[in-house]
């Protein structure tokens, strides 16, 4: 197959190879658009996504997904609760994955129900409203015709035998209706391959579709099959013939559809990039910490959702020299890497919410014995076991404050799946020159989203110079000893002439040794106080972005930034987003003064507004919270916003 | 090296009496005999009177939370296993709070040598019993008796399946010392029950084998290799009487009888080292006649954790092309733009 593109901007000539033709088709010109691929668990609508948007990233776009999957492993097939989802938003100036979708695949009639339904999918005679869809009014739809029989939508708990008008789609939607079990099978007729195997590419017939829709070249598709199924090599050719057919039945598809051109990013620094999803980011960020400071980098850790791919990225890293301890418990899992810390590694802990709740009493003591630790919280839907696999802002207060006693520790927060890789660096670094836990803040929606990575080279990240200790100190060391920034000299097991003895009880702030002294604890307490406040003196000033004379500061932390980001633009105001949050960025309140209305969006009841009130004095900030364990919507924002003046 | 070279300037704060003054002392005698230097020596704990023993050592020490003692000398041990590395520990901190790490460093058989003091009460909260407490002990949190079954710690050990496990008394300072380097020697978790007395809220605990006359008659120190006698006049020994019942049943017979067993802690079937390890421990004891075993019961060889997690990684490095984040980051999908 190639491609000539003529002169004229709305359309292109195509070569068919399969029937030697000539086409001109009619092109739409994107700036960015949004595709939700959604299917059943099985039908591999992930791998579909991950594909399609690596392969958007090769060719120029920007990238943001969003993979949404059931909290269940395999739920009845063909249900409602076993849709799996994935979406992307590709194109330029993408911030996020998108509200909603303008290209829907819907492998089966579940599927279809839930993307046109929304959160509404469960609701008995609910129809498709704009507000609540997962695709614009003016959407188009490919879906699976040989996945909406009788038996399917009784599966799906459709009463009629019309899904489009029972659902209430409107006319404005394109259909494209295709045959994809049929057509997939009759592309494999003649590989000898059995009817469960030719049923599991239905989604390459699939993907093939969607590359012609968007005049994707399929020898790069292929390419990425080849890579995939390296281990299985049998599987290649199937999946690239099916997913040429896909492209070519598109191609010769008789209908009026217009496929879409989408836009190159043109404001991307050069440089090699690649697509990178946000738990696999941090895991990286922490080996590239610890390559860059000589340390051993080690995690303890306690599978939980949706943390436990962090684990399972550093547990493949022996080639890199980390040592991964699977813990009894969560509480093993940060003790293990406190001792590990305390031997003179760089330690980490991975975990969510309920264990960061397990950990708290381990972290104060990290924090009164001054060693160095990073605590990776990947947020997800509280409290309790709450929601696992959605995505929510909810453990800000427990990071700041969830411990016994004066016991402040330094919290940040990632705000996008690439960056995760940045502030995960950035975690280990101001652990090990402060002698402090590092609690390092993610989400559900980075954790599994990706997004476009531009890859450093070890030599162009900053240095690292973990805390030492003075020669001098040999034979009078003790661990209460200071340099002039306030941060404790670290000496561990293995170095002669530094022996001492650590404690998680309060220690004489001369001695070293154990004291309930009155006026030591004080002195102490704020000795801790001052270690951590003085790390604001590292960190970079807080930038505000958008229009920066705007009146109105929307002000964000963590997960929301692309969300708000695109939020600003299309309110045309300013946005001061948060990734240090304590301690706050030494400008912080010079920029919050400057504005009129300040506007705290969270994916929290409040929970950042509160603290800032609490460190920022007299200022009047307005809330927007969204407690719905989901991403953010632009448009939501923008109304609040709007309306709320 | 001397055991004064272990002492660290800090006053012992122990109780007048309390039986961790001597197994303090036992540890620095066992540790100069072991003869690490300090600064390759380690002493984790975790909170309560035993707890406080890293800060008269002087090595490096952390005294760190209650029942946590066990997962942070995991950390210390895998991430640095040429490190000698020692677990105060006590009976509610270990058995209580701390049980779940205890059962699993045991499982992963971490390399550690952990003193477990046993005095059957919680001493620095005042006095409330523990999970080694005898049914029917009366204390300040069970002023009616308590209504639990107790712990015996060989018991949890063995069904944890430690490959070490010895029990000393805080006034046997030579076995004490014996089996505390012993557990040094033992690659892999080696706990050493310390029977002690908590002078203040449980005087008296192990008094059935620690009063001196009876000693002897009460108790059995066993060693490898060495036969099964015991008693003031070295007159009595132990063998397995087939004839009660379906299973075996240790008895005690005269110290010339052929049938005294030769004690073997190597065997890795621990059938025998729980049947010896559980004479007396059922309290009051059902069976006065048998002694209260002492010395190192247990003591098999298995590969350790630590070892094992640390090949395993520099297998993997040697077979690898990918060693730097570089190389790394050079193995993925990528594009210039």
């Amino acid at each position: 197959m190639c491609k000539f593109y003529c002169n004229f901007a709305s359309y292109f000539v195509t070569y068919n190879h399969t029937n030697g033709l000539y086409k001109c088709i009619y092109y739409m010109q994107k700036q960015h658009v949004v595709v939700r691929f959604c299917g059943d668990s099985g039908d591999g609508m992930q791998l579909t996504g991950t594909m399609f948007a690596s392969l958007s990233a090769i060719l120029g776009n920007e990238i943001s997904t969003l993979p949404d999957f059931p909290a269940e492993i395999r739920a009845p097939q063909g249900t409602l609760g076993g849709v799996s989802g994935f979406q992307v938003q590709l194109g330029t100036g993408v911030y996020t994955p998108g509200d909603q979708a303008d290209v829907i695949v819907a492998m089966n009639a579940a599927a279809l129900k839930v993307c046109a339904l929304g959160s509404k999918f469960n609701q008995a005679g609910a129809l498709w409203e704009e507000k609540s869809s997962m695709f614009k009014r003016d959407a188009v739809i490919l879906v699976d015709t040989d996945s909406l029989t009788a038996k399917d939508l009784e599966k799906a708990l459709y009463t009629t035998d019309n899904p489009f008008t029972e659902l209430g789609i409107p006319e404005s939607v394109q259909i494209i209706p295709v045959a994809l079990t049929q057509l997939t099978k009759e592309s494999l007729k003649d590989m000898g391959l059995d009817n469960k195997t030719m049923l599991k590419s239905r989604n390459m017939f699939a993907l093939g579709l969607v590359c012609w829709l968007f005049n994707r070249p399929v020898d790069k598709a292929t390419a990425f099959l080849e890579s995939k199924f390296q281990k299985k090599p049998q599987l290649i050719a199937p999946n690239v013939k099916v997913l040429t057919d896909g492209y070519n039945y598109g191609n010769n598809l008789a209908l009026n559809i217009q496929t879409m051109n989408v836009e190159k990013s043109h404001d991307l620094p050069k440089g090699t990039y690649t697509s990178i999803a946000g738990n696999k980011a941090t895991a990286w960020g922490l080996i590239a910490a610890a390559e860059k400071c000589g340390k051993r980098l080690f995690l303890g850790s306690y599978p939980i959702t949706p943390a436990t791919d962090i684990m399972h990225e550093l547990a493949s890293r022996k080639d890199m020299g980390v040592m991964v301890v699977q813990a009894e418990d969560e509480i093993a899992g940060v003790c293990t890497a406190i001792g590990a810390a305390f031997a003179g590694d760089l330690a980490a802990t991975s975990t969510s919410g309920p264990g960061l709740s397990l950990k708290g009493e381990a972290i104060g003591l990290a924090v009164m014995a001054e060693l160095p630790l990073v605590v990776i919280d990947v947020q997800r839907g509280g409290p309790s076991t709450g929601l696992p696999t959605k995505t929510e802002q909810t453990d800000l207060m427990q990071a700041i404050y969830g411990r016994n006693g004066e016991c402040p520790a330094v919290v940040m927060a990632a705000s996008s799946s690439a960056n995760c890789f940045d502030y995960a660096y950035q975690a280990c670094k101001i652990a090990l020159e402060n002698m402090t836990p590092v609690i390092l803040l993610t989400d559900t929606y980075l954790a599994n989203g990706t997004g476009l990575w531009r890859i450093p080279k070890l030599s162009e990240l900053p240095d690292i110079h973990p805390q030492s200790v003075p020669e001098a100190l040999k034979g009078h060391y003790n661990p209460a000893l200071r340099d002039e920034r306030g941060v404790r000299y670290w000496a561990y097991p293995g170095m002669e002439g530094y022996e001492h003895r650590n404690i998680g009880l309060e220690r004489d702030a001369d001695k070293g040794t154990i004291s309930t002294n009155p006026e030591n604890h004080q002195r102490m307490v704020l000795a801790r106080k001052a270690k951590i406040e003085q790390v604001a003196e590292q960190l970079p000033p807080l930038q505000v972005q958008g229009n920066a004379d705007s009146d109105t500061l929307l002000i964000g932390w963590g997960s929301t930034e692309g969300h708000l980001l695109a939020a600003a633009e299309q309110l045309n105001c300013a946005l001061a987003h948060f990734n240090y949050i304590h301690p706050l960025p030494a400008n912080t309140a010079d920029i919050l003064r400057k504005y009129k209305r300040l506007v705290v969006c969270e994916l929290n009841n409040g929970q950042f507004a509160t603290y800032l009130r609490s460190q920022i004095e007299g200022i009047a900030l307005d809330q927007y919270n969204e407690m719905t364990a989901q991403p953010f919507a632009v448009d939501r924002i923008v109304n609040f916003v709007k309306n709320s003046l | 090296m001397e055991a004064s070279q272990f002492k660290s300037n800090q006053y012992v704060k122990f109780c007048p009496g309390c039986g961790d003054h001597a197994i303090c002392m036992a540890l620095q005698k066992a540790m100069a005999e072991v003869g690490v230097p300090t600064h390759q020596t380690v002493v984790i704990s975790g909170i309560g009177c035993s707890s406080r023993m890293p800060h008269y050592l002087n090595t490096y020490g952390f005294n760190t939370i209650h029942g946590r003692g066990a997962a942070i000398a995991t950390g210390v041990k895998t991430s640095h296993p040429e490190l000698s590395v020692w677990q105060m520990t006590g009976d509610g901190d270990c058995l209580a709070i701390g049980g779940n790490h205890f059962i699993h460093e045991l499982r992963r058989n971490v390399d550690l040598n952990i003193c477990l003091f046993n005095n059957r009460i919680y001493g620095l909260t005042k006095g409330q019993y523990s999970p080694t407490s005898p049914k029917g002990f009366v204390s300040k949190s069970s002023p009616y008796g308590t209504v639990e079954r107790p712990f015996i710690p060989a018991e949890l050990v063995l069904g944890a399946r430690g490959t070490f496990f010895a029990r000393t008394l805080d006034v046997d300072m030579p076995t004490t010392v014996e089996c505390m380097v012993a557990g040094h020697r033992h690659k892999g978790a080696s706990v050493i029950e310390c029977l002690v007395n908590c002078v203040i809220f449980n005087n008296g605990t192990h008094s059935w084998i620690s009063d001196r006359e009876t000693r002897a008659d009460h108790s059995i120190v066993l060693r490898h290799g060495e036969k099964m006698i015991f008693g003031k006049e070295k007159n009595k020994g132990l063998t397995l009487d087939y004839t009660q019942g379906v299973m075996p049943q240790l008895i005690v017979v005269a110290a010339d009888d052929p049938r005294v067993l030769t004690h073997d802690a190597t065997m890795q079937d621990p059938t025998l080292h729980r049947m010896l390890a559980m004479m007396g421990q059922d309290i009051p004891a059902s069976s006065p006649q048998l002694p209260i075993a002492l010395g190192v019961i247990r003591n098999v060889e298995e590969e350790t954790y630590d070892s094992a997690v640390n090949q395993q990684i520099e297998q993997v490095r040697e077979h690898s092309k990918v060693k730097t984040f570089d190389q790394l980051t050079s193995t993925l999908e990528q594009w210039e733009r």
